[in-house]
């Protein structure tokens, strides 16, 4: 009996422990599935941008659509940037004056904030607020294009649908978003100027001396260069995630909801290696 | 030539072959849509194809104009093997092709104008301006759309989408249609008007046309020709008068499951 007993204890701890190792490999045949589906997704990814750079350089580019595109991103995206961009340079300021102040150097103040909105704040808030509602925007458009087989009814109507929707909006974004940047920059030094005028008054021409003073090339010059790449990283998410959107209308929504986090991701991404690059340079 | 279906006796005015499917299998992930299936359409005829919705009929004619890439089998259109052209050689063989997509596929961002214009820009590059927009009043008079040049898709009902989307398909004088559920979601008596039209364009502009369709009124108005797709292959082949007469059960339940 206490044999049995004893050797059937040793059988359940087998089998327990063959379970565990065959949910092991399950776990591990999982993980390998979405590695691949990972890697697979980044391969199409690059497949896309290929395509994409691939038919910017043809022959027939669609300029009517790349000017309503630009009308799109460009002039639609103004007001929010604008309240965006003013406020920015207003708190900047007013949370910045009493560090300042303690040490008795508010006249550093107007320098110090257009520094940091030229440098970072200005390209990098911009740029999250265009991933939010530009990538958004044209993932969700070329998302229920896809869906609605509009996509489908270009191609066969002999119009390469990479060239007409993807090359115009991705060209429109890279160009867009520095124009948007350095418009945000303008208002976020403005808004500084308000914000120090509501304690004594400085006049805008000091102000602007005192900012200026401390800004040169070298930290205006990279900052612009990045927010090509923002731009073209925001364009390229967008597009990518709509046009390979799924069957169904769910997945407009997810395609749009995906485009802004990747490209989120991706301006952060960008910053970070920019931001390296020029320290390397300078 | 047309032996292949040579049961089907039509051959006296169909001797010529304008689409040609052999053997075609087309498969997703582990969910084989398409099995081995054949199937010809012969010039100036109108070929119903009927089945189950999901049953594969979209992918079918997806394949025809190589929106889908086929698994095996050759599609042949106009004797020219469509998995084998070069994109520009694609590209010159759609523009015969008018496919007319199931949700109607008008280019929400675009008026009417912009939509027929879309094509037509592109394909029918020598047209002068005023050549153009004739042409567009033109179709948009045949399919009975005159004033709606300038509204945006959103602002036409159900069945004046599907007739604008077939204006923007014929005004580019396909010599092939493929019609993808054109009465589907629309009431009976706009779905007659669109057969209606179907049988218009075939006369008019003297096309071959596919007609995918689970409307039987739309079947029965249309059709020279049916057949009927049943687990990825053709299941029965005939005239309407052979499927309404026909004592299979599979297409008893068909022809008498909808009104
Ligand atoms: N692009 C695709 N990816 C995956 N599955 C698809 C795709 N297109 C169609 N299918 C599947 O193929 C089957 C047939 O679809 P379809 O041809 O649209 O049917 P229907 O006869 O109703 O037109 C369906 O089960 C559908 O889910
Ligand atoms: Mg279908």
């Amino acid at each position: 009996m206490k044999k049995l007993g004893s050797s059937s204890k040793v059988t359940k701890k087998a089998i327990f422990v063959k379970l565990q190792i065959m949910r092991l490999g399950e776990k591990t045949y999982k993980k390998k599935q979405e590695a691949n589906r990972m890697f697979a997704a980044i391969g199409d990814f690059t497949l896309f941008f290929w395509q994409t750079l691939k038919e910017a350089f043809s022959l027939d580019f669609e300029f009517n659509e790349f000017l309503r595109q630009c009308f799109q991103i460009g002039y639609k995206t103004v007001p929010l940037i604008s309240v965006t961009g003013m406020i920015m340079g207003a708190v900047l300021t007013i949370q910045s004056r009493p560090v300042l102040a303690d040490f008795g150097a508010v006249s550093l103040l107007p320098g110090m904030v257009a520094a940091s909105i030229i440098r970072e704040m200005g390209p990098v808030i911009t740029a999250l607020i265009c991933a939010g509602k530009i990538g958004s925007g044209i993932g969700a458009e070329l998302g229920s294009m896809k869906v609605s087989e509009q996509i489908d009814a270009m191609e066969v109507s002999s119009t390469h649908p990479i060239r007409f929707l993807v090359v115009t909006r991705v060209l429109a974004a890279t160009l867009m978003i520095p124009v948007l940047v350095m418009y945000a920059d303008a208002l976020g030094i403005l808004g500084s100027w308000a914000a120090i005028n509501i304690k004594g008054s400085v006049s805008f021409v000091l102000f602007f001396h005192q900012a200026f003073r401390v800004i040169d090339f070298m930290d205006f010059f990279p900052a612009v260069i990045k927010t090509f790449f923002f731009g073209a990283a925001i364009g390229l998410v967008g597009c990518y995630k709509g046009y390979t959107a799924a069957q169904g209308t769910e997945s407009v929504g997810k395609a749009a909801n995906s485009a802004v986090v990747i490209a989120s991701l991706l301006v952060i991404i960008i910053d970070l290696i920019a931001v390296q690059i020029t320290d390397m340079l300078l | 030539m047309s032996n292949k279906v040579g049961d089907i006796a039509k051959s006296s005015e169909t001797s010529n072959l304008v689409i040609e499917i052999n053997n075609l299998s087309k498969g997703f992930d582990d969910l084989q849509v398409l099995k081995n299936l054949s199937l010809n359409l012969f010039n100036g005829e109108n070929l119903v194809v009927l089945g189950k919705s999901g049953s594969g009929k979209s992918v079918l004619i997806k394949c025809i104009v190589r929106l889908i890439n086929s698994d095996r089998g050759t599609i042949k259109v106009f004797g020219k093997n469509v998995n084998e052209l070069k994109s520009k050689e694609l590209s010159k063989l759609r523009q015969k092709i008018g496919f007319l997509f199931q949700s109607g596929a008008l280019y929400d961002s675009m008026t009417i104008k912009q939509n027929l214009e879309f094509p037509l820009i592109r394909i029918k590059k020598k047209l002068t301006k005023k050549e153009r927009d004739e042409k567009i009043e033109e179709v948009l008079e045949n399919v009975g759309l005159t004033d709606t040049l300038h509204k945006m898709p959103s602002e036409l009902s159900g069945g004046m989408r599907k007739r604008a989307s077939l204006a923007r398909t014929i005004i580019v004088d396909p010599m092939i249609m493929l019609y993808d559920e054109p009465t589907t979601g629309l009431d009976p008596e706009t779905s007659s008007g669109i057969s209606t039209l179907i049988n218009d364009v075939q006369k008019k502009y003297n096309t071959s046309s596919i007609i995918i369709t689970h409307d039987i009124e739309c079947a029965r108005a249309t059709a020279d020709r049916i057949i009927m797709l049943k687990d990825g292959d053709v299941y029965m082949e005939g005239n309407i008068d052979e499927f309404e007469n026909s004592s299979d059960e599979t297409i008893q339940s068909f022809f008498k499951e909808k009104p």
